[in-house]
């Protein structure tokens, strides 16, 4: 039995060898995935260009300009000295947000009496916008702080705000998680799915089992090859998170790579049940692209909080494994967790290979007794 | 006990009736031919006999085994040439065929005397992938697969289909020496020609068996008076004849036109309405029957 599950996995690994495209998938896909999210997919700003409306124009507001510009996030384009003219500025996409000083800046602020600074921003870029009002408020707290040093109001609340485990809020803390469960699925669940309804498609699912092999070898020996092609992605993906954007790994490497391995089951058990399902490559195709990237992209919490999705949303989140294998490489890549305080995920993970090859097997007990 | 006993088998798909109320035998060490159009339901129940497929009603044995029940002891036995070229494109002849003697649980060696004749043809394209071989090769490649763990019976859906005629006739040959091995075959085929080099065929059509007899017997059942005319206008011919009343079938076949007449209608008198139409260098012949006009005829 070995000998014919050897020949098997030999076979398919010709076959993965000699088609360039599935080469390219299997291991340019993720490279590139990686880096389009690493260097495009981030709240993070540089050399911002903004206008500053200055209608005061005494020494107070030549300061003011100076603080925000010296932080070197800004980048002032030009002057105009008109607020109308900011909105041709918004249209041709040359500024990003303008800041209007009123008049009399310099003697209402030391009168003590309240003053408006006008933060106006480009909000087509909604993220960008928020991004750059919440910092360009920072700078104005600042500001005010340094000249009420010598008074200090009677009542005050301060915030201290730390950023646990990710202090400086980096994009990548947060993406290589997602695209690693990203990765995963699409190659495991479709690669396994289109090589099944491929031997469909050829006849060749036909001679095989015709042959005297268990179904249940045949599935095996097909996707066997798949799970150290996609294992090996995985940890393609968590060192180019290491080396490049220096995502680190406070827990256990052990424990995440086996985690890695569970929830690349899962994605497999979801390959094979779609090829039950699909007669064609074409179909096979079509129905992981959209069972799986969109929910697992979506719905997986990486690109948008679930929390503040509508409820039905919520409740489909809760099947999909992203899900949990996001929630899982958090805590272990950033907070160090060890398997107890994720025994949650890993048990939800647990449930649905059972669920899923059961489910498998069933339909491909119905198509071939 | 007979290789192959079909006892009242139906399939549907949906609202179509692929086969139905299908009975026949073959004979161990036998080769037996299904002739039937496309869609006639040759490969449903080429199928339902490898046991892909479970037949609504009705059942069948193969070396004694029912398909359905013992199923696991089917797959052991038998060797299936499905219609389409059905092996992998990608993999060389020799990993295709070292494939699946290995899942067969055999060897190339162990039974290359069966597959000999035919590989040492192949053997110069050993390390080819199979789907850049010609159309004959790759038939002849499927039939090794099929072969390798010398099965009792070979079930070869339209085995020829899409083949070139000179590698058809040497694939009969190649049957017809396997045949002595001792191993019964079925095959299927919508050339009529090719139904007469089995030892049994089986008409079959929409489903249904219409005939199951030797081929020479088939032939000889044709009672009606059938003759083969051609004259210098082969078409206008055709025409013509199509509306002579004395005309049951008139069809093209080969240089001649093959003729049944409803009554007892004598070559001469054919002739001499033929040429009162216009029609000159008019040739006319008794015909012996062919398969395809017993088929036409029991259509």
């Amino acid at each position: 039995m070995l000998r014919i599950f050897l020949a098997f996995v030999k076979k398919e690994t010709f076959h993965i060898l000699r088609d360039t495209r599935t080469l390219v998938i299997l291991f340019g896909m993720p490279i590139a995935l990686v880096l389009i999210f690493g260097y495009t997919v981030t709240n993070e700003f540089k050399d911002a260009s903004i206008s500053i409306i200055d209608q005061s124009k005494d020494n107070l507001s030549h300061e003011f300009v100076e603080h925000l510009t010296a932080s070197g996030h800004f980048q002032l384009t030009n002057l105009p000295n008109n607020i109308n003219s900011l909105d041709g500025e918004f249209k041709g996409g040359n500024v990003k947000m303008g800041i209007v000083i009123p008049p009399n800046f310099e003697k209402d602020f030391f009168k003590k009496t309240p003053v408006t600074i006008q933060l106006i921003t480009d909000a087509s870029e909604p993220n960008y916008a928020t991004t750059l009002t919440s910092y360009a408020s920072q700078m104005i707290f600042s500001f005010q702080k340094k000249y009420s040093k010598s008074a200090i109001p009677p009542y005050q609340i301060e915030t201290e705000i730390r950023m646990m485990y990710n202090p400086k809020l980096i994009g990548a803390y947060n993406f290589i998680p997602g695209v690693a469960a990203l990765i995963l699925m699409l190659i495991s669940a479709m690669m396994t799915s289109l090589t099944i309804a491929k031997e469909k498609e050829t006849g060749t699912m036909d001679l095989l089992l015709v042959s005297p092999l268990p179904p249940m070898l045949i599935i095996l020996g097909k996707i066997m090859p798949y799970v150290v092609l996609s294992f090996i992605d995985a940890v393609l993906v968590f060192a180019m998170g290491y080396y490049i954007f220096e995502v680190p790994i406070h827990g256990s490497l052990a424990l995440l790579l086996s985690l890695s391995l569970l929830y690349l089951t899962v994605a497999l058990a979801l390959g094979v049940l779609i090829s039950t399902k699909a007669a064609t490559q074409q179909a096979a195709m079509m129905v992981s692209l959209f069972t799986l990237m969109l929910p697992t992209m979506l719905l997986s919490g990486f690109m948008f909080p679930i929390a503040s999705m509508p409820w039905v949303l919520q409740y489909i989140s809760k099947i999909v494994p992203a899900n949990y294998f996001v929630q899982i490489q958090q805590a272990v890549m950033l907070k160090g967790a060890g398997w107890e305080s994720i025994s949650h995920p890993i048990l939800i993970l647990i449930i649905m290979v059972f669920v899923l090859f059961a489910a498998a097997w069933k339909n491909f007990k119905v198509i071939y007794k | 006990m007979n290789a192959i006993e079909i006892k009242n088998i139906n399939k549907s798909f949906g609202d179509t009736q692929a086969v139905s109320d299908i009975n026949f035998s073959v004979k161990k060490g036998e080769l037996f031919g299904l002739i039937g159009p496309d869609g006639a339901g040759k490969s449903t129940l080429f199928k339902i006999l490898t046991t892909l497929l479970i037949p609504d009603e009705g059942n069948a044995t193969v070396s004694g085994f029912d398909t359905v029940k013992d199923y696991k002891r089917i797959r052991k036995i038998i060797g299936y040439m499905p219609g389409k070229f059905s092996l992998y494109q990608d993999l060389s002849v020799q990993e295709n065929l070292n494939f699946f003697a290995t899942i067969f649980g055999t060897t190339i060696e162990k039974n290359y005397h069966l597959i000999k004749d035919i590989y040492v043809q192949l053997e110069p394209f050993k390390n080819r992938r199979a789907g850049k071989l010609s159309g004959g090769m790759k038939q002849k490649l499927a039939l090794c697969c099929a072969l390798i763990h010398e099965p009792e019976v070979l079930f070869l859906d339209e085995p020829t289909t899409g083949v070139d005629a000179v590698s058809r006739a040497e694939f009969w040959e190649m049957l017809k020496r396997l045949k002595a091995h001792g191993i019964t075959i079925l095959v299927s085929t919508p050339y009529m020609d090719e139904a007469s080099l089995c030892e049994r065929i089986a008409l079959i059509q929409e489903g249904k068996i219409l005939q199951i007899d030797t081929p020479q017997n088939i032939t000889n059942s044709y009672s009606k008076p059938l003759f083969e005319i051609k004259s210098h206008d082969f078409y206008q011919l055709l025409k013509d004849l199509r509306e002579e009343p004395f005309t049951e079938r008139v069809e093209p076949f080969g240089e001649y036109l093959h003729l049944t007449t409803n009554s007892d209608i004598s070559s001469n008198s054919i002739s001499e309405i033929l040429e009162k139409k216009g029609h000159t260098q008019i040739e006319i012949n008794q015909a012996i029957a062919s398969i395809e006009d017993v088929f036409l005829d029991l259509m």
